[in-house]
């Protein structure tokens, strides 16, 4: 040690702490990942795993926890954990298909912008920037409310409002890829676009794509759920997280866990998508260079 | 097996490139701007023809518009006596298998996120030139062709060197078996060692395969090296042509002149004299009105004849962009 | 061989790089004295080491990774590798100056060249507003870049990468250093424009008496620029000689490898 320095450039970053990130990182997408498992697996088993039937009522209500209702009973003596596991279904089907089909509209309008250029992208910008404009909820309400609060409009309501940002996610990578010299050296072998677009620039940008993709489905849900507390979700009598809260919100000081379950749930799967988001960039080292 | 031979001949040469213009127009804030003026010259089959420049000459955007990776604004390009300039998109592809690219960069010019073998597997599914069981095999040839270990063919590009991944990118430009390549720069990323074994790369190549290359730098000495004929680009414009003989014994353009006189020489002494002379200063290049009399004394707004002068058989010099 | 008085002076200097992904050693064991106005040239290719040397010198690290050092580099009487880091800070830049291969990105791309100038003076000079405006100007001259006063106002986009790569040579020479290390400072530039920086780093040296570095793969560029040449390999100087020498009789394989390599204009080629 007598002559020896340890030394690092660009003092902002500590060497240390820049080791630890690819760890950090791992931990957090495992996180993430066993979270979503969680998530996806009582969603999808509900029917099974719900102790009761969601929508039987029963004269005991508003009842706290025993060892029969675990999160007691709501209003009209539903079971509310059976309605939380139930409700997951509708309140997680309007956002992965919501933010499936915005991906998708994402992808499409992202790709045309970014790799055609010129008009066509003056255009979609232009038009895209105009939604962009709005607030998301408040479009989102406007929307609904013109429409009718029914699933699929729901649905499509999401889904029209996150297609800019995704638009945008997809586009930004785009331009800097398609300039990049193996995209010239494909053309120039005679691949067609469609090749060039598919093979060498869309692999490029997946990365912040998934990011971005998780980062949505954590708004999403929490769009989705703010909806129905307002009424604008789908109709009762199937439950939905936004829907319970709504009902419940009186009765708050009678049965506390009629809120504080459907809330835990809220927050449990919008915390499942951030800590996805952040793992997955940190691992897929989205950000910095490549 | 070669397009269009028929129609030509085999005397004719395998390039030929007339008035070759470049506009890009004006943008909001940036004039209309004349990247390539009346560029023209022929590629014989198995010949180098050298094409050097300062950056921002329009070298590279003559190695593109040639290749029709570049609109083009006037001219024509011919390769076998084929019209490329007027293709439709479908068949200009099918051509392509004719003419390939290698570029400067060898770092950027290969798909990071695909395999050797992915990256040569390409141009093959492109142009349907072997059946899908015959992949793997051609491309251990084209590794073999380039001197690579077709061990290496499912490993990424970022387990390269510069040099080996330059190999690569060669080795795609030949999977589909070319006449003609345009090479651009593909040394000056690399050190000289590496330089060098690129360069007898290419040679053997030419011998072995009777390409044309088209061959594109920055720098006099490394062209001297590669090709047997030369020429030299300023502003758009080729100012000085002939063969590397010609050229180099006698350079006749001032802007030739200045590119032998910045180029280092590898004696301490004389180059200590030559960095104490005043610099070169391209500055000093006007371009001359085509309504005065040039510096061969002809005024070719009269004579209507193009402002070009032939200074010995072969060797021609333009009189823009030289004091009168 | 050794200078009478060095100003630098590095003894048995070792650089290992750790990495995410890797350790290296980039710098196994060199030697070498610069002496107070003397140029040298590093030569050799890329990884032999020459560019982390001159980063272990101003106590750099590649970005992502740190740098273990070993070894002893003395600067004018002052042992670096030791000190801390805000005194390191004041070597940089106004004793030691660097000038990089890549002007593009040396550059704040935001900031007019004159205001990151003005800035640096300040800073190590504490010459205020207009003074340090008059230096800016001054020196901006000084590096041959025409109309002076108003490129100062320009953004670094607006320059060509010539007349970039003397904007980065008049903030290296803004607090006048010592010793200018040029790390491949004409490696992305034409030949022409090469000739133009080189004649440049030539007659400030000459004026202001200053020690210079000057690393690069291409024979060609040390040739008329400097006294001594070291050539490395393999994180080690295998050759040591005067300028003269190495080109007149270079010993070791590597060097004459390196030489033989680099394309003349004077010898022809095989080119069908």
């Amino acid at each position: 040690m007598s002559d020896a320095a340890i030394f690092s450039l660009a003092g902002a970053e500590p060497a240390p702490r820049r080791r630890l990130r690819p760890t950090a990182g791992r931990l957090l997408l495992g996180l993430g990942l066993v979270m979503l498992t969680i998530l996806v697996l009582i969603t999808l088993l509900a029917p099974l795993v719900a102790p009761f039937d969601p929508s039987a009522t029963s004269p005991q209500s508003l009842e706290g926890s025993s060892s029969q209702h675990w999160l007691g009973t709501d209003a009209i003596g539903r079971d509310v954990l059976s309605r939380i596991i139930v409700g997951g279904r509708t309140t997680l089907f309007i956002t992965f298909t919501a933010v499936s089909l915005a991906l998708l509209a994402g992808l499409v309008l992202g790709l045309l912008s970014g790799y055609v250029g010129g008009w066509v992208d003056e255009v979609i910008m232009r038009i895209l920037d105009v939604i962009f404009a709005f607030p998301v909820f408040l479009l989102a309400i406007a929307v609904v409310a013109a429409l009718g609060p029914t699933v699929p409009n729901l649905i499509l309501t999401i889904a029209i409002v996150y297609t800019p940002a995704m638009s945008r996610v997809v586009r930004g990578p785009v331009l800097s890829v398609k300039k990049w010299d193996h995209v010239e050296a494909a053309r120039s072998i005679g691949m067609s676009e469609w090749r060039i677009v598919t093979r060498h620039v869309l692999p490029m940008v997946v990365s912040p794509i998934v990011v971005a993709t998780s980062l949505t489905l954590a708004q999403t849900i929490f769009t989705v759920t703010a909806l129905s507390f307002l009424g604008l979700g789908p109709p009762p009598p199937d439950p939905n997280w936004g829907g319970m809260l709504a009902d419940a919100r009186q009765f708050m000081e009678l049965a506390p866990l009629t809120v504080v379950g459907p809330a835990a749930a809220i927050v449990f799967a919008t915390l499942t998508f951030i800590v996805l988001a952040n793992g997955l960039r940190e691992v897929l080292d989205v950000g910095s260079e490549r | 097996m070669i397009m269009g031979a028929s129609q030509t001949g085999d005397d004719s040469p395998l390039v030929e490139v007339r008035d070759l213009t470049v506009t890009f127009p004006a943008r909001s804030r940036h004039p209309a701007f004349t990247a390539l003026n009346g560029v023209t010259f022929d590629i014989a089959r198995g010949e180098t023809l050298g094409l050097v420049g300062q950056s921002g000459s329009g070298k590279t955007t003559t190695g593109r518009a040639v290749l029709q990776l570049q609109k083009i604004s006037r001219g024509s390009v011919k390769l076998h006596g084929r019209e490329l300039t007027a293709m439709r998109a479908d068949e200009l592809r099918r051509m392509r298998r004719h003419m390939q690219f290698v570029l400067q960069n060898p770092y950027s010019s290969l798909h990071p996120r695909m395999t050797i073998a992915q990256t040569l597997t390409e141009p093959l599914i492109v142009h349907q030139a072997v059946t899908p069981a015959r992949y793997r095999e051609r491309v251990a040839e084209l590794l073999e062709l380039v001197s690579m270990d077709p061990a290496i063919m499912d490993r990424y590009p970022h387990e390269f060197s510069g040099g080996q991944r330059q190999r690569i990118v060669i080795a795609r430009a030949l999977a589909v078996n070319p006449d003609f390549v345009v090479c651009d720069e593909p040394v000056s990323a690399l050190d000289v060692r590496t330089q060098a074994q690129i360069v007898s790369l290419l040679h053997s190549l030419q011998e072995k395969l009777k390409l044309s290359y088209l061959f594109i730098a920055h720098d006099l000495a490394i062209v001297h090296e590669v090709c047997r004929k030369v020429a030299v680009m300023y502003r758009g414009e080729i100012v000085e042509k002939g063969s590397v003989s010609q050229v180099y014994d006698n350079p006749t353009h001032p802007y030739t002149q200045m590119l032998f006189d910045s180029a280092p020489v590898l004696d301490p002494s004389l180059q200590r004299q030559r960095l104490r002379m005043p610099p070169p200063e391209p500055a000093t290049l006007a371009a001359g009105h085509p309504d005065s009399a040039c510096a061969f004394g002809e005024i070719h707004a009269v004579s209507s004849t193009p402002a070009w002068h032939e200074v010995a058989p072969g060797h021609g010099v333009s009189c823009r962009y030289r004091p009168a | 061989m050794t200078a009478s008085d060095p100003i630098l002076s590095v003894r048995d200097l070792t650089a290992r790089i750790v990495s995410r992904k890797q350790i290296v050693d980039a710098v196994k064991g060199v030697s070498f004295d610069i002496a107070r106005g003397e140029a040298v040239g590093f030569v050799g290719e890329s990884g032999c080491g020459k560019s982390v040397t001159a980063r272990a010198i101003m106590r750099l690290a590649p970005e992502g990774t740190r740098v273990e050092l070993g070894g002893s580099v003395h600067f004018d009487g002052q042992e670096l590798l030791p000190m801390s880091e805000a005194a390191m800070r004041d070597v940089r830049g106004r004793r030691i100056a660097m000038v990089f291969q890549d002007p593009m990105t040396s550059l704040n791309p935001v900031i007019t060249v004159g205001a990151q100038i003005d800035d640096i003076l300040r800073r190590h000079t504490g010459l205020s507003g207009r003074a340090a405006r008059a230096r800016t100007v001054e020196l901006l001259d000084q590096v041959g870049i025409p109309a002076p006063a108003q490129r100062a106002d320009d953004y670094p986009h607006q320059f060509s990468g010539g007349m970039r790569q003397r904007v980065l040579i008049a903030i290296a020479i803004s607090c006048d250093p010592d010793l200018l290390i040029a790390d491949e400072p004409t490696t992305a530039l034409d030949v022409t424009v090469q000739a133009q920086i080189l004649r440049l780093l030539l007659r400030l040296r000459e004026e202001r008496g200053m020690s210079l570095m000057l690393i690069t793969h291409d024979f060609g560029v040390v040739a008329g620029m400097v006294e001594r040449v070291n050539v490395m390999y393999g994180g080690r100087i295998v050759e040591a000689a005067s300028v003269d020498d190495i080109f007149r009789a270079p010993t070791h394989d590597y060097t004459r490898a390196l030489l033989a390599a680099v394309p003349r204009l004077d010898r022809h080629g095989v080119a069908p």
